[in-house]
């Protein structure tokens, strides 16, 4: 076992929250040393416009993502039963490389409003405690509010040149962008993508339903823009190959396209890549940790030591680190003690894909983030007082999807499904599909947790995490709720066929994608019997560990995670670098 | 020396400065990597041969079987090419050789359980691609020599038909090594991939896919046509194939 010079900070995961996090602490001087497990990918070398547009190696075989062969989770419903491994790619979509799942995200990127945040409090407030604590949901508030995230969500949309129409500046209600939104400070840095077809049937729709459409916050970038960090980006061309793609335009925010640049050519910065940490050191004393322990492109165990660890890979391999290193009290569902493991949640999803007769949808045009969304039934934006859920969903269309291979199951109902009757029917429907996708809340339950899995191993020999989940009845009957509001619009459209979908009217399972959004296991609150990091992202075990990521979320909002995942890196780099070097040790109290 | 340590050395080698450095032995980058050129491992991967020798599927028999399923998912008619006609066997040719065929990205660690299929609601396979066509295209010629007394090719187009929609349902089962309607839907994943694929594949001839449905293909920029909201553009589909 060999050891390299001690660094002051240590990365585990170079995707968002690392390089966010790297890039604060850099520039206040701090030396930083980043771990990935995956190889160096960049926009010129690896996905430049001749090697991007090709939907069979990137959209279909996945080959920027991580494989299953090397890290998988194995996955079970209720504690009864016995896990199975997920052995094709399923919703757990890491990244293959440096720059993370950041790289070949779609780019959604969304604030989570102001209520998710403070979600037990504002449930008791406005409708009892009974709603809170129905015997099956786990809620508890994140420790911080929208209003403390707010310079962070600022400071991730400027670095990432978010495209938007804000509705909410100062409190100043605009209905060109999200009304529903929560107080911003000002607009976003580059204006909205333009309306394509399928969203302009949406808007007029809920415009004449009564309700306010707005266009989706894009990682998609309208036009040229200079970030805070002096990286330019270049103007987005609706190619349409952003989901599970990289961009070779500079178009689509990433580590690669709007940190990189800057962070790379930093004297006190480097990336160790093709080294899969395996464990969080921790010191003598229990207190505090000493660094990190990888496996090394040659298969040899090295060390890492450090002053400062920062856990910033994806979600299921922030909670499996905290595990395998012996941080933190494991959660025991039948006890709801313990807090490594607690409050996973996902995405409860429902909706309808249609066909509108006569339509030009024209679906190859478009970006990874490009649509339209309708607030009225998300967050605590409508009563729930005589409904029987809490939350809702996101409810938007896209202007994304024309693949072609993928689009070949999206006919409607009774369509032959192969032969001349197949062909005939993908010709008349190619443009005249779309879909109204409900993004929905998910509410922690007692039962869905993350733990080591007793029977299946990686290929280091570490035991793959376990996931044991299944919807809470709340978000089920949220499911139901938002898919009838999506056929009600479907049909305000003028479309003649209309196949409503409901993942949530089933177990979940980890092998059918209703989405990629896999949150919590590490969740961040004020009270450390119920959280395994304060509100800073800091472990209560040992103060210099910093565990950042979607792995913090104590629910999941009707939201795309990734742009609060980059306000919290931030928010937890600059604690770090403003407060905690000068005087280490817990930065609240406990 | 795997593909990214050539990279790396080629790169360290050519840049006195050594923006790449192994200390202890891992891969460290410090500083811009100053190689820019394409990784040469995702430079579009033509498909090595069209009409030559096959590589997976060298049983005559079991080619045979797999052309005339493939050309009954998708038949030559008013609407375009034949399966094969589009090039769909030396696509599933080329991709079962490569990673996809071996299985590459799949967890393939047993034990696998009784109860997984119905867990994860979709069935699962310790078994590669290449195996599962080895073991179905035997079992479905199998099946039509007991049942019709003839090979699965020799059957009549409504027959055939029969059989794959039999498959579909879960009506017929080939064997009891052989999940029959998960057989059919690889089939008809696979036959999906080749017609509507980049023809650099081997498959979607002549772009005869992307014509059939209006899908211009490898483009990269749409900027002069997004403003043409609902209009129809005719635009001529490009492959990631060369030009001269």
């Amino acid at each position: 076992m060999a050891t390299n010079g001690k660094a002051d900070v240590v990365i585990v995961g170079l995707g968002w929250a690392g390089s966010l996090m790297a890039e604060e602490l850099t520039r206040a001087g701090l030396n930083v040393i980043a771990i990935d497990r995956g190889p160096w990918m960049d926009t010129s070398t690896h996905t430049p416009p001749a090697v991007d547009p090709d939907e069979l190696r990137w959209g279909i075989r996945k080959e920027l993502l991580a494989k299953p062969k090397d890290n998988t989770l194995t996955f079970r419903n209720r504690t009864d039963q016995v896990a199975a491994p997920q052995r094709e790619h399923g919703i757990f979509e890491l990244g293959g490389g440096v720059g993370g799942a950041g790289f070949h995200w779609a780019g959604m990127a969304w604030r989570f409003s102001p209520w998710d945040f403070e979600i037990r409090s504002k449930t008791i407030e406005r409708y009892g405690i009974a709603r809170a604590d129905d015997g099956e949901m786990q809620l508890q508030d994140w420790g911080v509010t929208y209003d403390e995230m707010e310079p962070f969500y600022d400071r991730f949309e400027r670095i990432a040149g978010i495209s938007g129409k804000a509705g909410n500046i100062d409190g100043v209600i605009d209905p060109e962008g999200n009304p529903f939104e929560g107080r911003r400070t000002r607009d976003y840095p580059t204006p909205r993508l333009k309306t394509l077809r399928s969203m302009e049937v949406f808007n007029e729709a809920t415009a004449r339903m009564g309700y306010h459409p707005f266009t989706i916050p894009a990682a998609n970038l309208s036009q040229p823009y200079v970030n805070p960090l002096g990286v330019s980006m270049g103007a987005c061309t609706y190619c349409g190959f952003c989901l599970a793609y990289g961009c070779g335009n500079f178009s689509k925010s990433s580590p690669q396209a709007c940190v990189f640049p800057v962070l790379m050519r930093r004297p006190n910065f480097k990336v160790i890549t093709e080294s899969c940490v395996i464990k969080v050191n921790k010191a003598a004393d229990g207190k505090t940790v000493t660094g990190v322990t990888y496996v090394d492109n040659q298969g040899r165990e090295q060390i890492q030591d450090a002053d400062i660890v920062c856990v910033t890979a994806f979600q299921v391999d922030n909670v499996r680190l905290m595990l395998t290193s012996g941080i933190g009290q494991p959660y025991d569902p039948a006890t709801q003690t313990g807090t490594v493991g607690r409050n996973f949640s996902f995405q409860t999803i429902s909706g309808v894909d249609m066909w509108i007769e006569g339509e030009v949808m024209n679906p190859f045009i478009g970006a990874g983030a490009h649509g339209s969304q309708i607030d009225d039934f998300n967050s605590d934006n409508f009563d729930h007082s005589e409904l029987d859920f809490i939350g809702g969903a996101g409810i938007l269309t896209l202007a994304r999807d024309g693949a072609p291979i993928s689009k070949a199951g999206k006919l409607p109902a009774g369509s032959p499904r192969w032969g001349s009757g197949f062909k005939k029917a993908y010709q008349d429907n190619y443009q005249t599909y779309t879909t109204i996708f409900n993004q929905g809340c998910s509410m922690p339950v007692k039962g869905g947790y993350l733990d080591l899995d007793p029977n299946y191993k990686d290929k280091f020999g570490v035991p793959l995490l376990r996931l044991t989940y299944d919807y809470a009845q709340s978000d089920r009957n949220m499911a139901k709720f938002t898919m009838d509001r999506s056929i009600e619009i479907a049909q305000e459209m003028g479309a003649k066929h209309i196949t409503p979908f409901n993942f949530a009217d089933k177990p979940f399972t980890t092998a059918i994608i209703a989405s990629d959004h896999v949150i919590g296991g590490a969740v961040m609150g004020a009270d450390p019997a119920t959280s395994v990091v304060n509100p800073f992202l800091q472990s209560w075990d040992c103060h210099n560990l910093f565990v950042v990521g979607a792995s913090a979320f104590p629910m999941n909002a009707g939201y795309n995670p990734t742009a609060t995942v980059g306000a919290l890196a931030i928010r937890a780099a600059q604690a770090i670098h403003q407060t905690y070097v000068h005087n280490p040790g817990s930065l609240v109290e406990g | 020396m795997n593909r990214r340590e050539a990279l790396f050395s080629f790169g360290a080698a050519a840049a006195a400065t050594a923006a790449v450095t192994h200390p202890a032995g891992a891969l460290t980058l410090e500083k811009y990597p100053t190689q820019m050129a394409l990784d040469p491992a995702f430079a579009p991967r033509p498909a090595p041969r069209v009409g030559g020798q096959m590589r997976v599927l060298v049983n005559d028999i079991d080619r045979r079987t797999l052309a005339a399923a493939f050309d009954r998912l998708m038949p030559e008619d008013e609407y375009g090419p034949s399966a094969t006609q589009a090039g769909c066997i030396e696509f599933l040719d080329d991709q079962l050789a490569g990673p996809y065929g071996a299985g590459d990205v799949l967890y393939r660690e047993g034990p696998k359980m009784a109860g997984e299929d119905a867990l994860m609601q979709a069935p699962q396979f310790i078994a590669t691609p290449r195996e599962r066509y080895a073991t179905g295209l035997a079992a479905l010629e199998a099946y039509a020599k007991e049942h019709d007394g003839a090979s699965f090719a020799d059957l009549q187009p409504n027959r055939q038909d029969e059989i794959l929609r039999g498959l579909e349902e879960g009506a017929i089962s080939l064997s009891p090594e052989v999940h029959s309607k998960a057989f059919f839907e690889l089939m008809l994943n696979n036959v999906r991939e080749g017609y509507f694929s980049d023809p650099i594949y081997g498959g979607n001839k002549d772009m005869a896919g992307w014509k059939l449905i209006g899908f211009p293909g490898a483009r990269y920029d749409y900027r002069l046509y997004a403003d043409r909201v609902g209009e129809k553009l005719d635009l001529e589909p490009v492959s990631l194939i060369p030009r001269d």
